[in-house]
């Protein structure tokens, strides 16, 4: 009397099976690849299109999206896909500045926290909660007028004002591998401590940091949009998405929908590419999850 | 000589005494026991003696001087988690060999297969990562080892298996060791001396040793109440 | 109540890229636990006795696979149906005090799971009542967190929660790992409660020696399969009664007996009987291919030589 009940059945059939769909690590490879794919089109789509798009035509105002102009036109005629990339390539290099900036001062920090005595812990963690307890909004303005403001000030706030997070989870990270019973362990078979910060904790700290690093992008991205919607540091012709959004804001009562919608949803779609990238890194690079 | 004198724990340094006046000698190739229910402090007075704390008060002594800060430590934990005591992101060969190259003899005596080595920590069992920890911490500069509960864990044939390897290898080397368990069976097994500590008020503060003490052994307290705890 | 017939559970491994290759930790597993009954699993960590549990309960990690059949009260549990009686029906006392919600009083963790468990407020509320009084807790205790009770405090909570709900299947994961003699005798003392009460107990330990007194039936697992299925009885210094060179190992290896190794590794053979390589009075027979059980009355083994 054997009953054969199947659990788990895989729901990938055909064509999905023949990409590898049926096995994680390949979604997951797939999920990577991607999204590096969507960063890889947007740098060749800008290559492609050049910077004509940028010209005002007033022949070609307000222009549904067509094949000629798939985002359509602005009220100055300029081709919106054409702006919409260079916005995206403009955040992604303030987004990679400032995550870079953002994660190594975190990872100062952290470790310094957690491994220099109580007095630095102390004032490491009353500057996290300080920059924690301020609106970000608020802080991101306060940082840019405080450097100058411009183009500058948008980098130097987006880069300044995402540590703190970041911070907290490397700091607790490495004070608990300290704690961490094969840590002590191998303190007590005659291992040095550079040998132990090298052999056992950045080996484990450094994918944390890659992925933290990962996911701060889309945090500064956003922010630097937002920074730009609110109309601070960068100038109106700069062709940043903010300022698209901003001045799609304008445009919105009079049903001129792609000005807002397209480059909304094209910026949506690159921060959660680099989501999608850090949580699949994260699951690959861990080996226990990396086995489901 | 291993020597705990008036050993006591606290965290902080206001907390309540974890325990106070703990007293301990074991000589070479001695293997003495440790009895007693659990959340008495068993566990951080083998981190004491190990090394892995440093005393809140007393002293731990090696043949007279105090335990080397860094170096090989020559009195050597073996945890009763063994899933904890080595690294999740390391193959389990490069564990084993942290501290120096076991001999085959002593891989073969403790049933470790060589396929084990090429895997990571989640991929063996319980009882296969005990026997690489105990293989790791009997290196030749052990001269005591200490065995928190250190299979608790594991099924009564992998129990005896890793048992005899390490008793084995003690008798052979010289090495003391302190068995700290709650398992009388066990510890009467493997033990020439058991010291039982009693937990009637939430501490190690009572104890007496079962078998043939030596006088000023054991743990400072009220040595009737402990009798009758015992009794 | 619970029938397992030849479970076999795969995992599905990454080597090197994205290559893999099959596990099956799990291979030819067979129990039946009845109503009134305490079954303990006794095996080794790494035979499997884990994964039956999240078997029956349907949840194994996403890479397993599960053939061969697993009947409550005589039906499949389908996963549909595993969701459905998870926690109703089929309950689980898990492992470790960790848990329990730390930031839930004891009194709202235990209501909650008669809720979960398909009762009313009201009625949800006098069985967590029930469940309190029937393991000795005070009222007062339920206003409490579970950081302010002591470890076999807690453990107690766990076991009212699991069996506030008029489960008929309570599944102990190492219901006395870690507890000293006293609190293991308790601990398993409220499972055989539970088994007199006419539910059916299934105890999964590693621990012969404390779970023998209380068990009716044991099923000694080794390499993923039941080598035996016997009365607890049989467990005694006349070894007789004992049907498979396992089980006499495993008994022979306590430190009141013999505490005897020869039967150490944990590796188990590709093919053939998975104890045959320990084994002293292992033929070509046990080699070639596994053996199917051999039914006695009071259980069955699985040995060529039995």
């Amino acid at each position: 009397m054997t009953q054969c009940a199947t659990l788990v059945t895989t729901p990938f059939r055909g064509f999905g099976r023949l990409l590898g769909l049926d096995c994680r690590r390949t979604r997951l490879l797939w999920a990577v690849g991607i999204c590096l794919g969507v960063f890889a089109g947007i740098f060749a789509l800008a290559a492609g299109l050049g910077t004509a798009g940028l010209d005002p035509h007033l022949a070609v105002r307000n222009q549904a999206p067509s094949l000629a102009h798939p985002f359509g036109t602005d009220p100055l005629g300029r081709d919106m896909l054409t702006r919409t990339v260079r916005g995206l390539l403009l955040s992604l290099k303030v987004g990679l500045l400032a995550s870079l900036v953002s994660s190594v001062l975190a990872l100062v920090l952290g470790v310094a926290s957690a491994t220099f005595g109580r007095a630095v812990d102390a004032v490491v963690n009353w500057l996290v909660d300080i920059f924690m307890t301020i609106p970000h909004l608020v802080l991101l303005i306060l940082i840019s007028f405080a450097a100058g403001g411009g183009s500058r000030g948008v980098i130097v706030a987006v880069a300044f004002s995402h540590w703190p997070a970041l911070t907290r989870i490397i700091r607790s990270e490495v004070l608990q591998l300290r704690g961490a019973l094969y840590v002590r362990t191998a303190r007590r078979l005659g291992r040095s401590h550079w040998e132990i910060a090298r052999t056992h904790l950045l080996p484990h700290l450094l994918p944390q940091f890659l992925i933290g690093l990962i996911l701060l992008f889309p945090h500064a991205i956003l922010h630097e949009a937002a920074l730009s919607f609110l109309g601070i540091g960068l100038s109106p012709h700069t062709p940043a998405v903010g300022i698209l959004l901003s001045e799609s804001m304008r445009h919105l009562s009079t049903g001129y929908w792609w000005l807002g919608i397209l480059p909304g949803a094209a910026l949506m779609l690159m921060v959660k590419c680099f989501d999608i990238l850090g949580t699949n890194i994260d699951r690959l690079s861990d080996p226990r999850t990396a086995q489901e | 000589m291993l020597e705990a004198i008036d050993l006591g724990y606290r965290f902080g340094s206001s907390g309540p005494w974890l325990f106070q006046g703990m007293n301990i000698r074991i000589g070479p190739g001695e293997v003495v026991g440790l009895f007693g229910p659990s959340g008495l402090g068993k566990t951080t007075f083998g981190h004491l003696l190990g090394g892995y704390l440093a005393p809140a008060q007393g002293r731990v002594l090696l043949g007279g001087a105090a335990l080397p800060v860094r170096g090989y430590c020559p009195v050597q934990c073996v945890h009763q988690h063994p899933e904890l005591s080595v690294n999740p992101r390391w193959r389990l060969g490069r564990t084993l060999r942290e501290a120096y190259d076991p001999p085959e003899a002593l891989l073969d005596s403790l049933g470790i297969a060589a396929a084990w080595l090429s895997r990571y920590p989640h991929e063996l069992s319980g009882g296969e990562l005990q026997r690489i920890a105990v293989a790791r911490a009997l290196g030749p500069g052990t001269r005591y080892l200490v065995a928190d509960e250190m299979t608790a864990m594991l099924d009564a044939i992998t129990q005896a298996h890793i048992w005899r390897a390490v008793m084995d290898h003690c008798r052979e080397n010289g090495v003391g060791a302190l068995v700290i368990s709650h398992d009388e069976a066990l510890l009467a097994r493997l033990c020439s001396r058991v010291i039982a500590c009693g937990g009637v008020t939430g501490g190690m503060s009572a104890a007496v040793d079962l078998a043939g003490m030596e006088s000023g052994e054991g743990f400072a307290g009220d040595r009737a109440q402990a009798a009758g705890s015992a009794a | 109540m619970l029938r397992v017939n030849d479970l076999t559970i795969s995992f599905t491994r990454y080597g090197r890229g994205v290559s893999r290759d099959a596990l099956k930790p799990v291979c030819g597993l067979n129990l039946d636990v009845k109503p009134g009954e305490l079954l303990a699993v006794i095996g080794s960590s790494g035979s499997g006795k884990s994964l039956l549990a999240h078997a029956i309960l349907g949840i194994l990690p996403g890479n397993c696979r599960v053939e061969g059949g697993l009947l409550f009260r005589g039906e499949p549990l389908t996963p549909r149906r595993q969701k459905a009686l998870r926690g109703r029906s089929i309950a689980l006392i898990p492992q470790s005090v960790g848990f329990l919600n730390p930031l839930v009083r004891l009194g709202g963790q235990v209501r909650r799971a008669a809720a979960l468990s398909g009762m009313a407020g009201g009625q949800a509320r006098h069985a967590a009542d029930a469940a309190f009084s029937r393991y000795g807790l005070a009222p007062a205790v339920s206003r409490y967190f579970p950081h302010q009770v002591s470890g076999g405090m807690a453990r107690r909570v766990l076991s009212a929660t699991a069996t506030v709900g008029d489960a008929d299947l309570i599944i102990a994961d190492e219901p006395t790992t870690g507890l000293h003699r006293e609190a293991s005798r308790e601990s398993l003392g409220f499972l055989r409660a539970l088994a007199d009460a006419g539910k059916s107990v299934l105890v999964i330990t590693h621990d012969l020696k404390a779970v023998l007194p209380w068990a009716d039936r044991v099923a000694v697992f080794h390499g993923g399969t039941t080598v035996e299925l016997t009365a607890a009885a049989n467990f005694s210094n006349d070894l007789s009664g004992l049907r498979h060179p396992y089980s006499r190992a495993m008994w022979m290896a306590l430190p009141e007996n013999e505490f005897a190794a020869e039967h150490a590794s944990t590796q188990g053979g590709e093919q053939g009987c998975p104890f045959s390589y320990l084994c002293g009075c292992s033929d070509a027979a046990c080699a070639a291919a596994p053996p199917a059980p051999v039914l006695f009355e009071d259980g069955f083994v699985r040995c060529h030589h039995a």
